[in-house]
């Protein structure tokens, strides 16, 4: 496979670089320290388009292919991985399964608001009970006559609380298990629905999680997303667009920990020599790249797939999988050859160490991942 | 309204590094950027577009044919058309046959209100370009600008100078050099890069600005550079330590005695 970046993806990886040196890179510390959300740039990134770049210009959005948006994410999160998973979050899970199942008529309603980044998306699938085994949902949805009535909690949800506009799935048939599931928009605001508790993270800490509670929430009739038993499908199917954009996260954490780590190097002198003159560290260094740099061709195959309609659920799968344990494994080296200082704050580091975790566990765990791609083996 | 902004392909001078046996700049690798004055030059054409959208923004250049890419990065930050000059005929111009030759292309392109251009470039740091234009174009120019407001076809701005700045008034058409107090300069957006990736640069050479051969290029240059160079590093400094001022001065003292110099 031959690789090139072609005009429009070179200038979208110069301009997010910038951006996220200049204005993102001088408060990703203090982010990170006081688990703030940055609504302030990613205003910014709204106006300069980052918040809708795969979808038409129909809709608002800026008209990219999903490769070029994905290189974005990964841009992003060389610098801060928070705001690489609040711009997927976002254009995957809320603004993708809106324009893919959702009626002209709630496409014209959310979409423009949406990808030009006036307001926030988020997504609500997971439970107390119902992580992996998603289909154990609990939260109901009863026919109210001219209305639906949501009941039931949601926990872990990126941008709970803060987004305007929720893909929330819930039971509408208990009896059909995941075909009795479908799916709602629902709106910050909606009486009966409240943010829960905001969860205290490891890491993305700038990325707010939280619970979402519905007591009777009474929301119209039209906001039904898609049909009424195919909830599960919208939230695989919406996961299986969002698995690339976590895959992007993790390569521009590993990226991003590598680039930090080659300029310590440099400037680092122990023994009267700068340590990549210590050709035991200089190989582990050439190994990071070797895997940074494979981890990434799986990811763009995996796009330039999707980009032209072929079906890609396993090497999106094998992109994650790839991906989030390269960065694993990056972070890891990364800290070590800092030392000391990569255990302490003032070096990205060791913020990027706690980053890169979840990039194994959310939007399907690496098991899952496993679970796809075996599966294709031994089918 | 119609808005020329003079720009530069420059090499980024924080990446450039010295060949210490040659005296010459070592350019392989080393990215090429919009100069950033021209940045500032640009922005101001664009706050005046973002409050009349009929205004035309027209970026002009004179290089290689790689600053095209520059181009598309201006047309990515919203300008409308870009502008190359690029022939082997105008290769190895100074700031005089340079001149020459953007005058020549601001011309073609006619019926222009205003130009604005960059103070200096990074590369070059003459600052003389802009000025020149102006005096070939026979407008009224104002360097240094770090405030700009227009009313109508007045124009008021504030020129800084080193100890401070003066207000001065005048009409269009003139040129004005941008300095980067004056603004700052926006970012691409995803938008106008598709558009900039997509865009059509009109390359323009000599014959096709009807520039006379005797007027550009390296044999028209009256600059002749006979040697460059870089100067020899100084040493390292000493800091002269002392808790009082005394201290300190009779320290700096045996320092200087140690030394012979005094």
């Amino acid at each position: 496979m031959e690789f090139t970046y072609s005009r429009e993806q070179q200038m979208v990886k110069k301009m997010i670089k910038e951006f996220a040196e200049t204005e993102i890179a001088p408060i990703a510390e203090e982010l990170d320290a006081e688990a703030k959300y940055p609504y302030e740039t990613v205003a910014k990134l709204g106006k300069l388009g980052v918040m809708g770049m795969p979808f038409p210009k129909e809709y608002g959005g800026a008209g990219t292919d999903y490769l070029t948006y994905i290189m974005a994410v990964e841009e992003l999160s060389k610098v801060d991985a928070s705001h690489g998973v609040i711009v997927q979050t976002h254009n995957a899970l809320c603004c993708w399964p809106i324009f893919t199942y959702g009626t002209e008529e709630q496409k014209r309603k959310y979409l423009p608001d949406l990808l030009s980044g006036k307001k926030l998306g988020a997504f609500g699938l997971t439970e107390p009970n119902a992580g992996t085994d998603a289909a154990m949902q609990q939260t109901t949805a009863a026919d109210g006559g001219d209305c639906w009535i949501l009941n039931g909690s949601k926990v872990f949800i990126s941008g709970g609380g803060i987004a305007d506009v929720y893909v929330i799935m819930a039971m509408t048939d208990k009896s059909k298990g995941n075909k009795g599931i479908s799916s709602f928009i629902v709106e910050k605001g909606t009486p009966g629905f409240s943010r829960g508790k905001k969860e205290n993270k490891m890491g993305i800490r700038a990325s707010i999680a939280a619970e979402l509670v519905f007591e009777d929430c009474r929301i119209p009739k039209e906001n039904l997303l898609g049909k009424e038993g195919k909830g599960f499908k919208t939230a695989m199917t919406s996961l299986d667009v969002g698995r690339l954009g976590i895959a992007a996260q993790a390569l521009g954490i590993a990226q991003g920990a590598f680039d930090q780590t080659v300029e310590y190097m440099k400037q680092r002198k122990q023994f009267g020599r700068s340590l990549n003159k210590f050709q035991a560290l200089a190989f582990e260094m050439a190994n990071m790249k070797t895997r940074i740099d494979g981890a990434r061709f799986l990811l763009y195959n995996a796009c330039n797939m999707r980009d032209r309609g072929l079906p890609s659920t396993v090497e999106a799968a094998q992109a994650k999988l790839a991906c989030s344990e390269t960065a694993s494994y990056v972070v890891d080296k990364a800290v070590q050859f800092h030392g000391g200082y990569g255990y302490i704050k003032d070096y990205p580091v060791e913020r990027m160490y706690r980053d890169q975790k979840i990039t194994e566990i959310y939007e399907g765990t690496s098991e899952v991942m496993k679970m796809v791609i075996s599966g294709s083996i031994f089918k | 309204m119609k808005i020329i902004v003079c720009v530069k392909q420059v090499p980024n001078t924080n990446e450039i590094k010295i060949n210490p046996e040659t005296g010459t700049l070592i350019r392989d690798g080393v990215e090429s950027i919009l100069n950033h004055d021209d940045a500032n030059a640009l922005e101001e054409a664009l706050k005046i577009k973002d409050r009349d959208p009929k205004t035309e923004v027209i970026v002009l250049t004179m290089g290689p044919p790689q600053a095209r890419e520059m181009l598309e990065e201006c047309i990515a930050m919203g300008a409308d058309e870009a502008v190359l000059l690029s022939d082997r005929a105008l290769g190895g111009s100074d700031t005089w046959a340079t001149s020459n030759a953007l005058a020549a292309g601001i011309r073609k392109i006619g019926n222009y209100d205003l130009i604005f251009a960059g103070r200096q470039a990074i590369d070059g740091d003459t600052a003389q370009v802009g000025p020149q234009i102006a005096e070939k174009l026979g407008i009224p120019q104002i360097t240094y600008v770090r405030e700009f407001q227009m009313e109508g076809k007045r124009i008021t701005v504030q020129r800084a100078l080193e100890d401070g700045y003066q207000v001065l008034k005048t009409t269009m058409p003139c040129v004005l050099t941008c300095i980067k107090e004056l603004n700052t300069p926006r970012y691409m957006s995803i938008r106008g890069i598709l558009k900039g990736a997509a865009a059509e640069i009109k390359v323009w050479s000599a014959e096709d600005i009807g520039v006379n051969e005797e007027l550009v290029g390296l044999k028209a240059s009256p600059t002749n550079v006979y040697r460059s160079f870089t100067p020899k590093p100084k040493g390292k400094g000493v800091s002269v330590k002392g808790d009082t001022a005394k201290e300190l001065a009779g320290n700096l003292l045996a320092e200087l005695k140690e030394k012979h110099i005094i």
